[in-house]
């Protein structure tokens, strides 16, 4: 049993209509990239849900560590000058 | 002999290969070697289904008699089928459906490249939907095919085995008889036989990037063309059949 | 300082209505819960493959057909879905599958009842669908992300299992009286399983105490079970089928429903492995996942053999 293989892990990001950014769909296993992307298109893709496929290799994707959310993600708190709706318009303004 | 009788044979005979197909592919539903391979072959069984039910429904109007695609499904005789013998093949380990897959995909996109050309319309038409869906099939079947024969010794001798066995039913897919010749002659039918060279220096090709080995030539069996087949067909349709006879006064 | 690590921190982020993500601290017993509760509900929608399949090859119209495959098809996704919000959790669905074919881990007995007539698979669609969906609702706000997306991902797909099964059933009731019969013999064969598919009463559930804090389970068995009979058995009424309870009513106060007293004992036998397809079910997975070991080892050694060429061409 602990000899049984159930292929590699890969990750699914699907592209829904052009243009759009590719978001997580979920996962497949598969042992190679061939396998993996028609994996990919049967299981993620049964519903016109995509126009483009991406599969990753699970193994080459590292992900942010939860411990450094303070230091990473806190700091941008503050920084309020970034978004528009910080800056003060004369009444009348269009389109600025 | 009319063109539209003659054409209507001619879909029925396209469509009983997608219908059975489908019927054995459909067998494995919970049965593949990963849950991903089962989604997998699912999708092509139901490709075979919806493709039956095109062509049967176009029989159905060609026959002009007010039956639809499931009366032709459901309730002809085992005579009256005309699927090829490769098609109503058992399963199998998995390296035989691959083998039978892989033959089928093959030729079937060789096929309905020539069909997309047909003089009728309805065929056409249903050839380019389907041209599509058998490239996938035919993707599927080269990759496994080169997994299997490239992989262990076991899966390289299941899958030759199963190469080996199917081979006396590849015959029957370039045979053309007077209906067949009938519909060429009107720029309808496909000229299978041309297809052929074409077909094995394909399959000689993928086998040979798969260490595999094209089966030795072999006597050909044949016979569905004029109804008779394998025993196989007639346990695929007392089950296939089996409400449709039971119950023949219900709707579905 | 808050300490992230601590289990009144991990509480508060529940109770603020957060998703816990598979790299976010989580006590133990959080951990240990989801991992069950996911692979049981994992292999349910692999098993239950099992008692529709049953039926592919006997479906008795080409659309029925590829209604069944389709569903039967959504549902060994479903259980895909979740095996890898399983394996955020760093269980692989090799020891998964291990586990359930060991016995180690359940899936829902609902499946080990057999599909015998057609009208069967109307039941299943609608009834067994039904009763899942009102479960699989709740859980899109399960605590956990990557349980949470799957379910959502799968409530968009079920939506038409019940339709189907409901479409099943109305057509056999307007039909012939052999039809009629065998709805309503599906219909007395798996009403009472489908009500305990919510699992023991409230009161005899020792585990609906940390999942519902935790926020796994959003509802309780009792709330769910609750809904799925008030929605459930108008629709039977609609189309003629009667309910195999004959204690059943309508309380007027309340507007919800009351029925028999459910049989419990047979709920534990059939948990206990003496279903009438327990054996059969487990049997059936592995065996073709036993069959199935050649080709994935040979996909494996393909695999090797290709990095090495591709390592000499390169
Ligand atoms: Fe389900
Ligand atoms: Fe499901
Ligand atoms: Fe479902």
């Amino acid at each position: 049993m602990a000899t049984d293989t159930q292929l590699d892990l890969w990750e699914v990001f699907i592209q829904s209509k052009s243009g759009l950014p590719y978001i997580h769909s979920g996962s497949v296993h598969a042992s190679d990239v061939k396998m993996a992307m028609q994996n990919a298109r049967d299981i993620y893709t049964r519903r016109g849900e995509g126009t483009s496929i991406w599969v990753v290799p699970a193994k080459h994707i590292s992900a942010s560590n939860p411990d450094d959310n303070d230091m990473l993600f806190d700091p941008s708190n503050d920084k309020i000058y970034r978004h528009p709706t910080f800056y003060v318009m004369p009444e009348g303004a269009k389109n600025i | 002999m009319t063109t539209k009788d003659a054409t209507y044979n001619y879909a029925i005979r396209l469509g009983d290969n997608a219908l059975i197909l489908g019927h054995r592919l459909s067998e494995l539903c919970s049965k593949g070697p990963i849950l991903e391979e089962d989604l997998a072959l699912t999708n092509v069984a139901l490709d075979m289904i919806g493709r039956a039910q095109a062509l049967l429904k176009y029989a159905a109007e060609l026959e002009g008699k007010g039956h639809t695609e499931d009366d032709i499904a459901y309730r002809r005789a085992e005579i009256n089928y005309h699927n090829h013998l490769l098609i109503e093949q058992p399963n199998g380990d998995f390296a035989h459906t691959i083998a039978r897959q892989l033959y089928l995909s093959v030729f079937e996109y060789l096929f309905f490249t020539e069909l997309e050309k047909s003089k009728d319309a309805t065929l056409a038409a249903i050839a380019s939907k389907t041209i599509k869906e058998v490239k996938y099939h035919m993707q599927h079947a080269i990759d496994w095919s080169l997994r299997l024969g490239d992989g262990t010794a076991e899966s390289h001798k299941r899958m030759q085995k199963g190469l080996n066995d199917l081979w006396m039913y590849t015959g029957e897919l370039f045979e053309m008889d007077v209906l067949d010749t009938y519909l060429l002659h009107q720029h309808i039918a496909v000229d299978t036989i041309a297809l052929k060279a074409k077909w094995q220096s394909e399959i000689e090709k993928i086998l040979r990037e798969a260490t595999l080995t094209l089966p030795e030539d072999t006597y050909m069996q044949t016979g569905s063309k004029k109804g008779i087949h394998t025993e196989n067909l007639g346990h695929i349709l007392s089950e296939m059949q089996y409400l449709q006879r039971a119950y023949p006064d219900a709707k579905w | 300082m808050h300490n992230e690590h601590s289990d009144t921190h991990f509480q508060s982020r529940i109770d603020n209505g957060e998703h816990i993500e598979a790299k976010d601290y989580m006590p133990e017993g959080y951990r240990k819960h989801l991992i069950r509760q996911m692979s049981q509900h994992a292999h349910s929608e692999v098993i239950g493959m099992q008692p529709e399949g049953n039926w592919i090859t006997r479906a008795p119209s080409l659309r029925a057909k590829q209604i069944l495959l389709a569903k039967i098809q959504d549902e060994g996704g479903h259980g895909l879905y979740l095996y890898s919000a399983v394996e955020t959790l760093g269980v692989s669905r090799a020891e998964l599958i291990e586990q359930l074919q060991t016995g180690k881990a359940k899936y829902s007995s609902i499946f080990n009842y057999p599909a015998l007539n057609w009208a069967d698979i109307g039941a299943i669609g609608w009834l067994v669908d039904g009763a899942a969906i009102v479960n699989q609702v709740s859980l899109q706000r399960t605590s956990y992300g990557p349980y949470s997306r799957a379910m959502v991902r799968i409530c968009k797909e079920e939506s038409f299992h019940q339709r189907q099964g409901y479409e099943i059933m109305t057509t056999m009731m307007r039909g012939t009286k052999d039809q009629q019969a065998m709805a309503q013999d599906a219909m007395n064969r798996w009403w009472w399983p489908a009500l305990m598919m919510f699992g023991p009463h409230d009161s005899d559930s020792p585990r609906s105490g940390d999942a519902v804090k935790w926020k796994i389970k959003r509802e309780t068995n009792d709330e769910l079970r609750q809904k799925f009979i008030d929605k459930t058995i108008p629709q039977a009424e609609l189309i003629g089928l009667t309910i195999p309870d004959k204690n059943f009513k309508l309380d007027e106060k309340t507007g919800h429903y009351t029925l028999s007293p459910i049989n419990w004992e047979e709920f534990h036998r059939v948990v206990a492995g003496h279903g009438p397809c327990n054996k059969q079910r487990l049997d059936h997975h592995i065996k073709y996942h036993q069959e199935g070991a050649w080709v994935r080892e040979a996909a494996e050694a393909y695999k090797v053999k290709t990095a090495k060429k591709e390592l000499v061409t390169a």
